[in-house]
């Protein structure tokens, strides 16, 4: 637990990301994530209820989608593993905050909506849901090279003109 | 439900939705600790089949958005998320 704390530790740190700096907190949250890899197979976020088919919760999959959009308003990951620059530097106190993941028919709703073709690419773009990368190719890189997500967190953002 | 009851100071009836992997809910649990009033607490995460179904039915009609912790007290007011100086102002005029 300790060793993953502090990989995460560096690897955040390597990505331009932060790990809360209050330990005791932040080392329950490591424990908590290898109770739901244990549980689930897959790093399920500590604060939400996962229900166990990956597919359904590939979104809160740690790090989560709403990590980027929740540091950029709250300083703080919704469970406060991770946290802004100016959190982890003590400027800002982060606390509990509002969930951000949509209700399950409205992440049903998104996951059917199709990507449009509009703009006679040669190649479709590929987004990761973790970090925002794109990148033009076939498939989607096996690991992001940014965030180093897994390939199944990647969603096809914009499809290639068809020929 | 088989809530898990922690005795203490009568405070009004006190039950708290939570994960057991979940840092705020750990925190708003230790508050209540820390207040040593009378509580019921669920880890939701532990539950299976309809009695995890119930839980998280009961959780959204308190919060529809179905979020952990939940706090409800006196069965009329909840609270949702770990709000220190919410709670103890709760809890001191319940
Ligand atoms: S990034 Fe934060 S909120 Fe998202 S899954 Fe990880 S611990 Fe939970």
């Amino acid at each position: 637990m300790d060793s993953l704390h502090k990989r995460l530790e560096q690897e955040a740190e390597s990505a331009g990301y932060h790990l809360n700096a209050d330990v005791q907190f932040t080392k329950g949250l490591v424990k908590s994530l290898l109770v739901n890899e244990r549980r689930y197979g897959y790093w399920a976020c500590p604060c939400r209820l996962a229900s166990g088919d990956k597919q359904e919760d590939l979104d809160i999959i740690c790090p989560c989608d709403y990590r980027d959009p929740d540091l950029n308003d709250y300083d703080a990951c919704y469970c406060a593993l991770y946290v802004s620059e100016a959190a982890r530097k003590g400027e800002k106190t982060v606390g509990s905050i509002p969930e951000r993941r949509p209700p399950p028919a409205e992440r049903q709703q998104r996951a059917q909506r199709q990507p449009g073709g509009m703009f006679g690419l040669s190649l479709p773009i590929w987004r990761c849901k973790v970090c925002g990368y794109l990148c033009a190719r076939e498939q989607p890189p096996e690991v992001c090279p940014i965030c180093k997500s897994k390939r199944d967190r990647f969603e096809r953002f914009i499809e290639a003109a068809r020929t | 439900m088989t809530a898990v009851h922690i005795p203490g100071k009568k405070s009004g009836h006190i039950m708290l939705f939570a994960l057991s992997t979940c840092g705020w809910c750990q925190k708003t649990k230790k508050l209540l600790d820390d207040l040593g009033v009378e509580y019921y607490y669920e880890y939701v995460d532990h539950l299976h089949g309809d009695e995890r179904e119930r839980a998280i039915q009961e959780v959204a009609g308190w919060n529809p958005s179905g979020t952990f912790p939940t706090l409800v007290i006196n069965g009329e007011r909840c609270i949702v998320g770990y709000k220190d100086g919410e709670i103890r102002e709760a809890l001191s005029v319940a």
